[in-house]
């Protein structure tokens, strides 16, 4: 009932034609999108294209059912703690290398060729990369959505006080 | 040659419009096309002839790559720079926001002119 | 394949030629996401998927900031005429330095033989040293690794400053209190986490 609601409720976010498309389309992006990061070391792709995708994700969906739904599923303290973890885990991977001698190391083992767990710490830097973009994105274009209500408001205050 | 001069071309054409237009959502577009020209320009001095993208498929070995692979290292700098690219432009554009915000105008030689 | 490089990159220049010099703001945005798609096969014909990957999805993302910034105002249209100075002291200086850049441009290696000194060694040796077989995602997190350490920086840096710019700090009237909170790590719940330190 709840889902019904969401999608028939036509004050807010777009027709309900984009609306059940879009509930359709953002598994299949989410997907797309954690699969470019996680094979970032056999094909194509790695941390920053994927978390890309996975913030377009978000955005397609903060654009289809408008402001409230979007942030009740990842709100702008959540996005700022991802933000911040994702930088600090890729920082400190760095520092473990101190391990073996140098900064940035790759210390773990390397296994074997076309595998998915292979190449070291390659794989777990992209997924902290990845986890950081996409925080950064949506949090960006957030703000920059919330902010232009402000202007509006403001500008219908001094309209008014004129 | 004429690719690398072509390229070269697009920088100047970013940075005159970055130069002579007065409205701050067109400077912002000028200094976006000379960022696009710049990463062309690095990725065009790493292109080999009748070259193959550098990954390795099953059943290649090493050194089969090392003769007809195009050059990795632009391809990490010009990865790096497009997303630097777009953290920047969130930035420009939040600025241009609050300039709108404070002077209800997007025109540069009337902000001047203000000086609020 | 130079014929198609060389096409693509013609119809490079007109879309940004049509970006800069059109009067309406929402058309040139529009042609500056033409360039962008444009640049994006370009980078797939010069062997670099990894770069067009990036480089679709980006665009598609400085279109929606870009028309975000656009939409500000009600009416899309820019008004003015055209200082003189500016205009021809730009085209003389840009002149020069193109005429310049083609006599510099002949001392480069010639288009399709790069020099590959230090790429040399990270194409041999990089499948076995690292275990991965995308050798540009090993020269990027492996090899220069510090490089990117310094592009996350860069990324987070300019994220924060977006977000402060756009606090939402509005004009407090007489007796009244801020209630609003949008900042970073302003929320009472987090507050009540940290109490204790």
């Amino acid at each position: 009932m709840d889902k019904n609601e969401l999608i028939n409720d036509q004050t807010k976010g777009m027709t309900p034609i984009v609306k059940t498309i879009v509930r359709f389309a953002m598994g299949i992006i989410v997907i797309f999108g954690a699969y470019i990061v996680l094979y970032g070391h056999l094909t194509p792709g790695g941390g920053f294209a994927g978390g890309v995708i996975l913030a377009c994700g978000y955005i397609i969906l903060t654009l289809a059912f408008g402001k409230e739904l979007a942030l009740g599923k990842l709100s702008n303290t959540g996005a700022s703690i991802l933000d911040n973890s994702g930088a600090l885990l890729f920082v400190s991977i760095g520092l473990l290398g101190y391990l073996g001698g140098v900064f940035f190391l790759n210390f773990l083992p390397k296994g074997r060729m076309f595998d998915l767990v292979s190449a070291g710490t390659i794989p777990l830097c992209n997924i902290a990369i990845g986890l950081k973009v996409t925080a950064s994105v949506f949090a960006v274009f957030i703000a920059l959505s919330i902010f232009g209500r402000f202007i509006y408001e403001q500008i219908g205050e001094d309209q008014n006080e004129e | 040659m004429i690719l690398y001069f072509l390229s070269l071309v697009l920088l100047v054409m970013g940075l005159y419009c970055l130069i002579a237009k007065k409205n701050i959502v067109k400077k912002i577009i000028g200094i976006t096309i000379t960022e696009y020209s710049i990463n062309l320009f690095l990725v065009l001095l790493g292109y080999r002839q009748g070259g193959v993208a550098p990954i390795l498929l099953k059943g290649m070995k090493s050194g089969e790559i090392v003769e007809h692979a195009v050059d990795p290292l632009p391809q990490a700098l010009v990865l790096t720079s497009i997303v630097i690219g777009l953290g920047v432009l969130a930035l420009m554009v939040s600025m241009c926001l609050r300039i709108y915000e404070k002077y209800k105008t997007f025109d540069m030689s009337e902000i001047n002119r203000l000086r609020g | 394949m130079e014929i198609f490089l060389l096409l693509l990159l013609a119809f490079m220049i007109i879309g940004s030629l049509v970006a800069i010099e059109t009067k309406n703001l929402l058309s040139s945005v529009i042609s500056v996401g033409v360039v962008g798609f444009s640049l994006s096969i370009a980078f797939l014909m010069l062997g670099a998927p990894d770069i067009a990957i990036t480089q679709v999805v980006v665009e598609i993302l400085i279109l929606v900031i870009l028309i975000r910034a656009t939409i500000t105002t009600d009416n899309t249209a820019i008004e003015g005429g055209r200082d003189t100075f500016p205009f021809v002291s730009s085209l003389i200086f840009f002149g020069l330095f193109l005429i310049f850049a083609w006599f510099a441009i002949q001392e480069l290696p010639r288009f399709g033989e790069p020099l590959m000194r230090v790429s040399d060694h990270y194409l041999r040796t990089g499948a076995e040293k690292t275990g991965a077989t995308n050798i540009v995602t090993s020269v990027l997190l492996d090899f220069r690794g510090y490089d990117t350490v310094g592009e996350a920086t860069v990324l987070f840096t300019s994220i924060v400053g977006a977000f402060v710019i756009l606090r939402r700090r509005g004009r407090k009237k007489a007796g009244e209190e801020d209630h609003e909170k949008f900042g970073i790590l302003e929320d009472d719940d987090i507050k009540k986490t940290f109490e204790g330190f």
